[in-house]
């Protein structure tokens, strides 16, 4: 059986929950400690992703990516070729597709530090970096992982969003959902059942680690 | 009265919503006269005049699922509730008939697909006079055609660029739709430079002010489109009817406007570009 498309999803879930992590962090710490009253526009702009249709984003994204869209001008003006169909492409969709897999759990861990810890910090002396590498961090560890791992895990399972902007290219875009469709529609059902088979095994053991880890800990991952 | 008893009271009276919106519902969506179609993606355009010609002589109202033919087989085998469907491809209606699922002869290929060579207006190259060596133009970066494992015009494309003796050189600019509508999705919103694309798609407002070039017939395997009501059908009378429907002059006149190739004109002139 041809596993390609299994290690691209993995490329592709890896690249793209260590991405989020830097890019959620400061944001999440945002969120989590700013006393700004419009701050719940901005995490409904964070959630969006939950709640809209893949093919929403997946439909934006193609046009976004596209020789008249921004980012797509934008690319072609740097590098002489469009997004849309490259890995480069689908790890940009990912990102905003599993947003707010990593920013809501790493915002609730962070909202969760006892205040009067950071009071001590800052009593003693230490700066808010300080503080925050420290003291929030180190105790918002289990949102941490929550966040990679369920970021990793909805990226590998993604389906919409690579198909509407990947164009099925061996190698580069034919992640593992989408080998899984194509083998259905070809009548290739098999196949398709082993493959399933080996995805719903990583999946299931992915968020086994995750619970379990949750469980032992706190839970910064509000129910759900 | 007790707390424990006042629980599971509302509970009931929940359900009882629940159940009401429910069968609302599915109440609307069954009405008598309806005859339901799984119809392919490259039908889109065409099916809205047949819909609205066949509704008006008709006491039969028909509701149209669009989708990859490959799909609606495995929905069908599994008891999808379709009363008639219509496939790109007429080896999937075959399959069913063989497996049982068709009522015995209604089977019939209703007309073939014709495929052509779109480039959006913005692309310099002239793909009306230079046909297919427009494609080896190097503004043409990626070409989208439908995927050719399962999807009937993909197959076709990739024949056709086999017999022009460029697929070779074009294999690598090759991007691959699920179906035949998502592959001229890739080439309208300008992510791909040219699409390999069923001709009756053409007519859409977003896709006349491209250059078109048809593929000569012979140039690949013949797309054979093929219709059949379900041997689960609930509207069968209804089925029929719209069968009928698209064997009569008027139904294959609008299927050859948007495009298509209708049977009498299969067997009467061969390969006539």
């Amino acid at each position: 059986m041809n596993m390609d498309p299994l290690f691209l999803s993995f490329r592709l879930a890896l690249c793209v929950s260590v991405i989020l992590l830097v890019l959620a962090m400061p944001l999440a710490y945002w969120l989590a400690y700013s006393n700004w009253r419009g701050k719940f526009l901005l995490e409904s702009i964070v959630a969006l992703p939950l709640v809209l249709p893949p093919t929403v984003l997946g439909f934006y994204a193609l046009i976004a990516m596209g020789p008249r869209g921004p980012l797509g001008k934008l690319w072609l003006a740097l590098f002489g070729h469009g997004l849309a169909f490259t890995f480069t492409g689908l790890v940009i969709a990912s990102i905003f597709y599993s947003f707010p897999f990593a920013v809501q759990p790493l915002m609730t861990s962070f909202e969760n530090v006892d205040q009067r810890l950071l009071h001590a910090s800052s009593v003693l002396g230490a700066g808010r970096w300080r503080t925050f590498r420290r003291v929030i961090l180190p105790l918002s560890l289990p949102g941490v992982i929550t966040a990679l791992v369920l970021s990793f895990a909805h990226t590998l399972g993604e389906f919409g969003v690579v198909l509407m902007v990947g164009g099925n290219l061996q190698g580069v875009t034919r992640t593992v959902s989408i080998d899984i469709y194509d083998r259905v529609q070809s009548l290739e059902y098999g196949a398709a059942n082993r493959m399933a088979l080996i995805l719903l095994t990583i999946s299931f053991s992915v968020l086994a680690t995750v619970y379990a880890i949750n469980r032992r800990v706190w839970s910064p991952w509000a129910a759900k | 009265m007790t707390r424990a008893k006042r629980i599971p009271r509302a509970w009931l009276e929940l359900l009882v919503i629940a159940a009401g919106i429910f069968f609302a519902q599915s109440n609307w969506a069954a009405q008598g006269r309806e005859i339901r179609v799984a119809a392919a993606a490259d039908l889109k355009l065409a099916m809205a005049e047949l819909v609205n010609k066949f509704e008006s002589n008709s006491h039969t109202t028909v509701s149209v699922s669009y989708g990859s033919s490959g799909n609606f087989f495995a929905q069908i085998q599994n008891g999808a509730p379709f009363d008639v469907f219509l496939s790109a491809d007429i080896e999937y209606p075959r399959k069913l008939e063989a497996a049982g699922s068709a009522e015995p002869g209604t089977l019939f290929e209703y007309a073939a697909g014709r495929i052509v060579i779109w480039m959006p207006p913005e692309i310099n190259a002239d793909v009306r006079k230079q046909g297919w060596n427009a494609l080896l133009d190097p503004a043409v970066r990626k070409i989208a055609i439908a995927n050719p494992d399962h999807a009937p015009y993909g197959r076709a494309a990739v024949a056709a660029l086999q017999k022009a003796g460029i697929y070779e050189q074009v294999k690598s600019k090759l991007v691959l739709g699920e179906n035949i509508s998502q592959a001229a999705q890739f080439v309208q919103s300008g992510n791909a430079q040219a699409g390999i694309l069923a001709k009756s798609l053409m007519l859409s407002p977003e896709m006349k002010n491209g250059q078109v070039w048809e593929i000569p017939r012979e140039l690949h395997p013949p797309i054979e489109q093929g219709a059949m009501v379900l041997k689960s059908a609930r509207n069968k009378q209804g089925a029929l009817e719209f069968l009928d429907f698209l064997k009569s002059d008027s139904g294959q006149r609008i299927l050859e406007k948007y495009g298509f190739v209708v049977p009498r004109r299969i067997s009467a002139v061969p390969a006539q570009p």
